[in-house]
């Protein structure tokens, strides 16, 4: 078939369902459904909500609500996205790409935040905290002063510093003309000499016999390969220690409850509670440290684990207050509870969940 | 009754271990190893005595297998358990805002089996129900509608084969070779036949006004993770799909529903979508403006960079198909494709890009799917310098990575589809290296 009348077919294919009459499926949305799923806010401002915020709320709001994975000051805690910071960094060998650095647009901020985040809690924050948010977020890059408010008004006259950095692709003109070009097929190069070499850096996954994850066996060595399917692992050790567990106060657990909101980004609880960034938290009170078999621990939470501790109140307490004061380079990025009350309750609520 | 079938069972498996690790080791003796790279040329192979695999009566030729109630929905027998999608642990925070990928390594012809095809969740897979699912169609429309599952497939649909890649695929490499593998390196791929209702039939329902020209994908995961297409792509081949290799897509593809946006990048192809929605312009979300796009060596960064260009990679032997069987028949394979269309030719160099041959390609390629190609060769054991390169029917050429370095410099991320090259070792071992 010509490349012709392959097009022609194609086209007329591609015609039939969209010049179709509609099959009158579906129903009407109405608009009460668009209000609730239609959100997005266009780079002009439209789709916003009415509502304002300050930097000074935005400062409280961000440090309850962001700051355990981007940090205080939207520095960005271990792998975290940075947010803040970056300025003419963006043609450094290791450009830092921020929301003042990089984003072109505003709308992009409080479109992403207001449906998005926080993480693991999204679309729980109201309004108001999301122009707080974004009005800390811009002080935080320098783009505003201290004393700023953001509004549906003011918001469309807030030009970005990098509003300009982006064009379309312009592959089909810059690289395409380069690479449409007949290759050669012999004698192409005078050396091909190895220049780079990825064992050197040694950042791949590796199976148990230091071979690239997922290697393919040998089939001449296959006696290991064909082991039967391990029979079930033995009962998890007792834990070391013996915890008295108190009786649970159902308007704490239900207070920790809410408190727990912060954690849930990383830790699950409940039935069919899996690990995520952090372990399962189901019967955390008596389990010893470091106990969930395929979670992988820091060295200092596996240490304090060998030492046969185990997550009894007082150990909780104090590391749900400062974090790497009790776990010297524990992976949790959480900088702690500030309010004992607010431990207490989270303890009590941790306290209704048992190991499945 | 029971418990004595199983011992029975059990009694079996036992003994077909005994007699496995038996032959395998008197395999392994027979032969010198081959990883040493001295294994035996080519028909010239004698056993050394009868084998027991063939002289004597294996268990499994004697006894009975699985019955057929054993596994209503099947896995891998188990001596494939490293086929699986893996993950590179250090390169996000956490797994559920992450990336695993494909063992594309341990895989033969073009489509991905479903259960080890990557996935890529901004917020974590969801499981969300056919009854529970909507899909809004809503902006410059003269109707805005609401879809139910079963109103989807109430729709005219199409089924058709496309590869998803990610944006990011090779992304760690453009520094450098870095992963060993080519799961690691361009395992952010899958290739599967879809089923579903195209975009237009959905648009014509709802009725475009005539001042709309972006359409919006948003998912109904926490992360929503919006994308803008323009109109005339939409319109083109877009299919909203709800089934994929045969059955409905995997939770972690998006099920019940996904978009499916063939040749260009797989962040657009928005799982789990509940709106599509019709603008005069592009949202410039955050998927679409900090994250997928592209910066250049000037500071400025391409944006809208949706079409993946023309791609190939040598699957075996590669860092985790290592030969093991020594000198003498060898079967390079590979995948190659092309977000602009079909591959056209796919060349294959043994030492390093100084001279090239063309590989076979698996019956006639798709376009915008996965083309498989083959070069068998006779190995004489030695070192070989192995790359592939892949041509489309645009007549574009896959580029090296120095090639797209010198335009794009060392940032941009994304969209690497440089020339592969996999350094073979006498020994048979294979390691990612650049070569200049």
């Amino acid at each position: 078939m010509s490349k012709w009348v392959e097009a022609a077919l194609a086209a007329l294919i591609l015609a039939g369902p969209a010049a179709a009459e509609p099959l009158g499926l579906g129903r009407p949305a109405l608009p009460e459904e668009i209000a609730a799923w239609d959100m997005t806010v266009l780079p002009d401002g439209t789709g916003l909500p009415e509502g304002s915020g300050d930097v000074w709320t935005g400062d409280e709001v961000f440090a309850e609500a962001c700051a355990m994975c981007h940090g205080d000051f939207a520095e960005g805690l271990d792998n975290w996205p940075v947010l803040a910071g970056g300025a003419g960094s963006l043609q450094d060998r290791r450009p830092v790409k921020t929301i003042g650095s990089y984003w072109p647009y505003l709308s992009t901020v409080w479109d992403y935040v207001h449906r998005s985040m926080p993480f693991g809690m999204a679309q729980t924050l109201s309004a108001d905290d999301v122009y707080a948010i974004s009005a800390f977020l811009l002080y935080s890059n320098g783009i505003v002063e201290d004393d700023f408010v953001l509004s549906k008004e003011n918001f469309a006259g807030i030009v970005m510093p990098n509003a300009e950095g982006f064009y379309p692709d312009d592959r089909p003109g810059i690289e395409y003309p380069k690479f449409r070009t007949e290759p050669c097929m012999a004698d192409c190069a005078e050396s091909a000499e190895i220049t780079k070499r990825a064992v050197k850096l040694n950042v791949t996954p590796e199976d148990p016999d230091g071979r690239p994850a997922g290697t393919l066996p040998d089939l001449h060595l296959t006696a290991a390969g064909t082991e039967p399917p391990a029979a079930e692992t033995s009962e998890a050790e007792a834990p070391a220690e013996t915890v008295e567990i108190a009786a649970i106060d159902p308007a704490l657990a239900e207070a920790g409850g809410k408190v727990f909101r912060k954690c849930q980004a990383c830790h699950k609880v409940g039935d069919g509670a899996k690990n995520a960034t952090g372990p399962e938290l189901n019967g955390i009170l008596g389990r010893p440290v470091a106990s969930v078999a395929d979670f992988r621990y820091s060295s200092g939470m596996e240490a304090l684990g060998a030492e046969g501790k185990a997550w009894d109140h007082d150990l909780l307490a104090a590391f749900l207050s400062k974090p790497k004061d009790v776990v010297q380079g524990t992976k949790m990025s959480f900088a702690g509870l500030r309010k004992q009350e607010e431990i207490e309750a989270v303890i009590a609520y941790l306290a209704g969940f048992a190991p499945e | 009754m029971v418990a004595q079938r199983d011992r029975c069972l059990l009694g079996g498996l036992d003994q077909a271990d005994d007699v496995l690790s038996a032959a395998g080791r008197s395999a392994a003796a027979r032969r010198p190893a081959a990883a040493s790279g001295a294994a035996l040329a080519a028909g010239t192979a004698r056993a050394a005595g009868p084998d027991p695999l063939i002289t004597e009566v294996q268990p499994w030729a004697s006894e009975f297998g699985d019955p057929v109630d054993a596994a209503p929905y099947g896995m891998p027998i188990r001596f494939e358990d490293h086929v699986v999608r893996r993950n590179v642990e250090w390169l996000t925070e956490s797994p559920v805002s992450s990336i695993n990928f494909t063992p594309i390594h341990a895989l033969e012809g073009t489509i991905t089996p479903a259960g080890c095809a990557f996935e890529r969740h901004h917020s974590g897979a969801i499981e969300l129900s056919k009854s529970d699912y909507r899909l809004m169609i809503t902006g410059l429309v003269d109707r805005p509608l609401v879809f139910t599952y079963e109103d989807l497939t109430r729709f005219p649909r199409q089924s058709r084969v496309a590869f998803l890649e990610c944006a990011a695929n090779g992304g760690m490499e453009w520094g450098g070779a870095q992963l060993e593998g080519c799961q690691f390196t361009q395992g952010m791929i899958h290739n599967m036949e879809y089923v579903g209702v195209p975009l237009s039939a959905l648009l014509a329902e709802a009725g475009v006004k005539p001042e709309g020209k972006w359409i919006y994908f948003e998912g109904a995961d926490a992360s929503s993770n919006g994308r803008s297409i323009p109109l005339e792509k939409a319109m083109d081949d877009v299919l909203i799909a709800f089934y994929a290799n045969g059955e409905a897509l995997r939770k972690e593809h998006g099920y019940p529903v996904r978009a499916v946006v063939p040749g260009w990048e797989g962040n657009l192809w928005v799982k789990w979508l509940r709106r599509i929605s019709v603008y005069d312009q592009a949202v410039e979300g955050r998927e679409e403006t900090s994250k997928y796009t592209d910066l250049m060596p000037d500071g400025r960064a391409r944006k809208w960079t949706w079409v993946m260009d023309a791609k190939s990679v040598i699957t075996s032997p590669s860092p985790q198909a290592p030969i093991y069987h020594g000198r003498g028949p060898l079967v390079i394979t590979g995948l190659a494709w092309s977000g602009n269309g079909r591959i056209s030719r796919v060349d294959v160099s043994l030492d390093g890009g100084k001279n090239w041959q063309e590989a076979e390609i698996e019956g006639t390629p798709q376009p915008k799917a996965l083309t498989r190609f083959r070069l068998p060769i006779q190995w004489d054991g030695s070192e070989m310098i192995l790359q592939s390169r892949a041509m489309d029917e645009t007549g574009y050429v896959q580029p090296t990575k120095d090639a797209l370095r010198e335009i794009r410099g060392l940032n941009n991320v994304y969209h690497n589809n440089g020339i592969q090259t996999w350094w073979v070792r006498a020994s048979g071992e294979v390691e990612n290296v650049e070569v200049g």
